[in-house]
């Protein structure tokens, strides 16, 4: 059947497709109507009745409860939230808590016709980007690989004969009112979806774990093994133990959560271009032990931004001279960087006849019927049928959305009408009306709905191996056909059924027996390094602001009932030291801090909950999950969950006029209990490795500032003795430590021992001393290049610190002359201290975070000539 | 005709750049009428790495890194050229109507057209249009030869606009060229390049040099010489024929090709990647002498641009 031909059948398929609408079959259950819009000779599968008699039985209000807590999980994994993203756009990914189910017959055929497509792209792959006999064939129109975005001329020859290229692939299926899965579109590059389905498996198992007694599902697990196997089979060199890297666009994307949790998942490092480097040929992991040779990149970074030597030039996120490497065999990426032009709806119109042509077969699973505008016959068809199709363009365009769907006024249709005539090969239609739909529980009803399934696939040996499964997505709406993006859309678990019972598959692999296996200490990346170690920081920052701001709040109260004017003295003190140990300046010190100090309490509301307000604790909140977001697979499985939680709940809504009254001192009280329960977390589950010893040193090196600063300004003035009294019992209350002095010195209030045990006591996890001997036991196991002989500049600094202080005496630091009004050894060696650390967090820096370089473009200028 | 072409860069930086990378598109390849009888890449500070492809177009590009700190990097490809001019292609490209061509890609695409399908659609830097179109339209009537037809084109934009070496940078795009009428070869190149695949021609953007003459009693200037760009259109069965807009000439034995593409970004004579370096200024000094000449005292002259 030629390509005309085939147009006039569908057309008036697409007509009597029209007509057979008028009769939906219906039927009534008690959680609401069920329509299925298939014809009337079909009804629900065996399977899915069985289901639907499962969720009767359970009930809807269970049913609604269930689903709430499997959605307050997701929530709580991160999986439908991103901390880098404004709360306003935050996607409100929702669970529907129905299964898609797939029976094994069924999805035997849908593997096998998965696998034979990506044996085809893989083929097809070959040919574009070397002979391109296909097109001299005249079986692939020349404009549809020339006129792609995705076809990059500088990835010509990296697709050499006989390998595979198409390591990874997905297609999104949808069900055809046949009952059979049709491909809606193949994805190469980046193809999003397969940490999703784990996680709503995950939840799913948690939630409705009933469901999974009457059914044998598929495992998902088998997947992962096959693309793990996969994944070092491909390294080039080190065939033992390849490194491989997952290469991220970073935090702030969409789908950063789904790159840390395969990460984790896989146990691979989860990599952002900035950390690698191009280096003798090959890629290399900037980490903090040096770098290490990376072999395989398993990239989330889309291919024109992969070299911005090479491809896009604008491209912050890519690695200059990632494409000569990978041509010279020294790093192997999945997929081939390149592979994207094979992302065009204008392609499916063309797989039948280059699947007869490359394999000799008849495609085994069917595309949905697309016509390409690029030919005469076919644009006019879809012209004339544009409120009936989808419009795509074949890769995605400024201005232009990425698809047409749905009702269009005439002033839409008029737009596309345009677009197309202008250059009709850029654009193709399809034909969508015939999707079937499935039941979903959507708005406290099961209702049908039409869904998406993503399928996910790895080579595997000389075919491809598919995830038993995916990620069925679900439009809430009913009248729409496509889940146009994810935004409003429901994800689902996918059932593949078995016969054999549910056979544990793990991802370890079996030892031989005389097999001696080496524990491996991951290397820590430069940028992971750094950010625990800002975790570290801001989550003692946090913790500092919040006993400090509860001291005052206590002052403030008795202030205000009292009014003693040795309350407003040391309340006054105490706002100064907060402005500094939270360096808000001016606050408290500057400009204005009359006014401030007369009535503190805007500012103090301001410290609190200014997001936007270096230094206040929702700020130091949200740079803390900042930190840890990115690094969160390197964390205790909890520890995220309670830096989520943290942030998202803080954001105390008390007016001014209430600051005294308690709320806010209890809201800082349980702020305070959730940091402890992170602090525990970390100190009772993480191994005693870098990634802990980073995470300490932050907070050991800010714990230690900000106590400087807090003695700097209570204790360092000299005060009358009454005073006096009140502002070291409050010093010692602020630095937890009013019970430890009282037990050790009675009730003898005098600066010396303060001092003694608030600076000098190595044994007391509060005070200085320990502090510092705590960060040189750390930097000492920091791992460092051997061949440094020479004794580094961080484990110098700190030496000569604890030298400093240990030279201190505490009886000699509270020396006073007449004419003094503060204490001037003690300011001396606190401000010496203060230096000294601050000059230690900078070489640690230095030494270890290798602060990213951006790198600049050059470019040759060219002069035009008149002669 | 026999050349000897040196063509230097240098870059120099305020702040040392530890690592760079770098492509460069500098030496000659071959062509029909082109033999280079020798060629060199001269780098200082002496590459790490230095590698030598063609890439899709067949042109020779050059991938080096420097991984050492540096503050100057000076690139040279000095090559030696023989050029034998065929006046058959243009010949026979007068005996074939220009709607014969545009059909012939459009519609019946011969299998040996495939060589001309890159060459056809919209490319990162030119994007066709129905200005463009419009423009070019006058010098399309009806059955004109496409020789005839694209010297037309030629002829009127060399008449239309003005060389002005101030007024555009390699980011500034056709349309405000057409607009305001005013470029420099490159955009000349790339405005010849735009209406002829508006008109669904297939053109391609030529970079190489050109051999500049002295006036009538004046000495040759040695260095004072600049890269150079021009467009080519494919004829069908005639193959391609170049057309230099800037100088309102159809080049044969002057003009010296070093590589073709979509428009510049795909032969740009040199890009990289630097860490660090803090600001960086460029110099370019371009020489092209005939080798029947004595040679001469180096001596540069250049332009600089601060990016």
């Amino acid at each position: 059947m030629n390509r005309a031909e085939k147009s006039e059948i569908v057309s008036v398929k697409i007509e009597t497709e029209q007509r057979k609408k008028s009769g939906p079959q219906s039927y009534a259950t008690e959680l609401g109507t069920y329509n299925t819009s298939r014809g009337a000779a079909e009804d629900l599968r065996p399977h899915e009745q069985q289901l639907m008699q499962t969720l009767e039985k359970l009930g809807g209000k269970k049913l609604e409860k269930r689903r709430k807590e499997a959605q307050r999980l997701l929530r709580e994994n991160g999986a439908t939230h991103n901390v880098f993203e404004p709360v306003a756009t935050s996607r409100t990914w929702q669970f529907d808590p129905i299964p898609l189910i797939i029976d094994s017959e069924e999805w035997t055929r849908i593997e096998r016709g998965l696998a034979q497509r990506a044996e085809l792209l893989n083929l097809i792959l070959e040919d574009i980007y070397g002979p391109q006999n296909l097109i001299l064939a005249g079986l692939l129109p020349p404009e549809l690989i020339f006129a792609h975005q995705g076809f990059l001329w500088p990835c010509m020859g990296l697709f050499p004969a006989a390998e595979r290229h198409l390591n990874v692939y997905s297609a999104n299926l949808a069900r055809g009112k046949d009952g059979r899965f049709w491909v809606l579109e193949d994805l190469i590059q980046p193809p999003f979806g397969s940490g999703y389905a784990l996680e709503n498996r995950v939840v799913m198992a948690r939630s409705f774990p009933r469901l999974f007694q009457d059914f044998q599902v598929h495992r998902l697990a088998m997947y992962y093994r096959a693309l793990r196997n996969r994944l070092a089979l491909l390294a080039r060199h080190n065939k033992i133990e390849p490194r491989v890297v997952i290469l991220t666009p970073g935090p702030e994307h969409a789908y950063f959560f789904e790159h840390a949790y395969i990460a984790s998942y896989l146990g691979y490092p989860l990599v952002q271009g900035g950390d690698l480097i191009v280096r003798d040929g090959c890629v290399w992991l900037k980490s903090i032990s040096g770098l290490l040779q990376v072999d395989v990149i398993l990239r989330r970074l889309n291919d024109d931004l992969c070299d911005p030597l090479e491809l896009r030039k604008d491209s912050l996120s890519g690695v200059p001279g990632l494409l000569e490497a990978v041509r010279l065999g020294n790093v192997v990426t999945a997929n081939t960087i390149g592979s994207s032009v094979l992302e065009n709806p204008a392609l499916l119109a063309f797989l039948p006849g280059l699947c007869r042509h490359l394999l000799g077969e008849e495609l085994l699973l069917p595309s949905v019927a697309t016509w390409w505008c690029g030919q005469p016959r076919e644009c006019e068809f879809v012209l004339q049928n544009l409120d009936r199709l989808v419009i795509k363009p074949i890769h995605p365009m400024v201005d232009l959305p990425e698809e047409a769907s749905g009702p269009m006024d005439e002033k839409q249709l008029q737009r596309w009408r345009e677009c197309i005539l202008a250059d009709p090969h850029l654009f193709a239609g399809q034909e969508l009306a015939c999707l079937s739909t499935a039941p979903a529980f959507v708005s406290d009803k099961i209702e049908p709905r039409t869904s998406i399934l993503s399928t996910f696939l790895t080579a595997q040996g000389k075919s491809y191996l598919a995830m038993p499964g995916g990620l069925t997505r679900t439009n809430v709406d009913e009248g729409n056909l496509l889940i146009a993006n994810q935004a409003g859309s429901f994800s689902k678990d996918t059932w593949v059924l078995t016969k054999e019972p549910g056979k544990q598959v793990n991802l370890w692999l079996h030892a031989q027996p005389n097999q001696l296996i080496q524990p491996l200490f991951s290397s820590l990346s430069s940028r992971a390094a750094e950010n625990l170690y800002w975790a570290g920081r801001y989550a003692e920052r946090t913790d500092a602001t919040s006993r400090l701001m509860q001291s005052i709040l206590i002052k403030l109260r008795q202030f205000s009932e009292f009014h003693d004017p040795d309350d407003n003295h040391s309340l006054n003190q105490l706002l100064q030291a907060l402005t500094h140990v939270t360096r808000t300046f001016p606050g408290f010190v500057g400009e204005g801090a009359a006014e401030k100090l007369a009535d503190p309490r805007a500012e103090l509301l301001s410290l609190t909950r200014d997001i936007d307000r270096p230094g206040s604790l929702r700020s130091s909140l949200r740079s803390l999950s900042r930190s840890a977001y990115p690094i969160r697979d390197r964390l205790p499985e909890d520890a995220w969950r309670v830096i989520d939680n943290l942030q998202q709940n803080w954001n105390p809504k008390i007016a001014m006029t209430l600051i005294g009254s308690g709320r806010l001192y209890d809201s800082i009280n349980k702020l305070i209990i959730q940091l402890s329960a992170f602090s525990g977390l970390i100190s009772e589950n993480m191994s005693r490795e870098t990634a802990w010893l980073m995470l300490n040193i932050g907070r050991r090196l800010e714990r230690a500032l900000n106590l400087i600063e807090l003695l700097r300004a209570t204790l360092v003035p000299c005060y009358e003795p009454d005073t006096e009294a009140h502002m070291m019992e409050t010093v010692l209350t602020t630095s937890n430590s009013l019970l430890v002095f009282k037990r050790r010195y009675r009730s003898f209030m005098q600066l010396s021992t303060i001092l003694e045990l608030l600076l000098l006591d190595e044994n007391y996890p509060r005070a200085l001393a320990y502090q510092l001997q705590q960060l040189q036991n750390h930097i000492g196991k920091l791992p460092h290049e051997s061949t440094v002989e020479q004794t580094r500049l961080d484990e110098k600094l700190i030496s000569e610190a604890i030298e400093e202080l240990r030279g201190a005496d505490h009886n000699q630091l509270t020396k006073l002359s007449s004419s003094d009004s503060t204490y001037p050894l003690l300011e001396k060696l606190l401000a010496s201290q203060e230096k000294r650390l601050e000059t230690l967090s900078c070489s640690l820096m230095q030494l270890y975070f290798s602060p990213t370089v951006v790198p600049q473009q050059l470019e040759s200028v060219l002069q035009g000539k008149v002669s | 005709m026999n050349f000897r072409l040196t063509h230097t860069t240098q870059y120099s930086y305020s702040e040392p750049v530890g690592l760079c990378r770098n492509e460069g598109c500098l030496l000659p390849r071959e062509t029909l009428q082109q033999h280079c009888l020798s060629s060199e890449l001269q780098i200082e500070p002496a590459p790490d790495e230095l590698r030598e492809r063609l890439d899709g177009f067949g042109n020779r590009v050059s991938h080096f890194a420097i991984q050492h700190a540096h503050k100057i990097l000076k690139v040279m490809a000095i090559s030696e050229v023989s050029v034998s001019p065929d006046p058959e292609p243009l010949a026979l490209a007068h005996l074939v109507p220009w709607e014969s061509v545009r059909n012939q890609l459009n519609g019946e695409r011969p299998p040996k057209s495939l060589l001309a399908f890159p060459f056809l659609y919209d490319s990162l830097l030119l994007k066709r249009s129905q200005p463009l179109a419009e423009y070019a339209r006058p010098s399309f009537p009806a059955g004109r030869s496409l020789a005839e037809a694209c010297t037309d084109l030629m002829q009127r934009i060399y008449h239309d606009f003005k060389y002005d070496p101030g007024f555009t940078t390699i980011a500034t795009p056709l349309s405000e060229v057409l607009a305001n009428r005013r470029g420099v070869c490159q955009d000349f190149a790339h405005l010849g390049v735009a209406c002829l695949r508006s008109l669904g021609l297939a053109a391609r953007y030529v970079s190489g040099y050109i051999e500049t003459l002295p006036r009538p009693g004046q000495e040759r200037l040695v260095g004072a010489d600049a890269s150079h760009a021009w467009f080519s259109v494919y004829a069908g069965n005639s193959g391609w024929i170049d057309f230099d807009p800037t100088n309102n000439q159809v080049p044969s034995e002057q003009h010296i090709t070093v590589a073709w593409g979509r428009d510049f970004s795909d032969v740009s004579p040199l890009r990289g990647i630097a860490f660090g370096g803090g600001k960086h200024k460029v110099a370019v000094s371009v020489d092209v002498a005939r080798t029947s000449e004595p040679p001469r005292q180096y001596q540069a002259q250049s332009q600089s641009q601060n990016i």
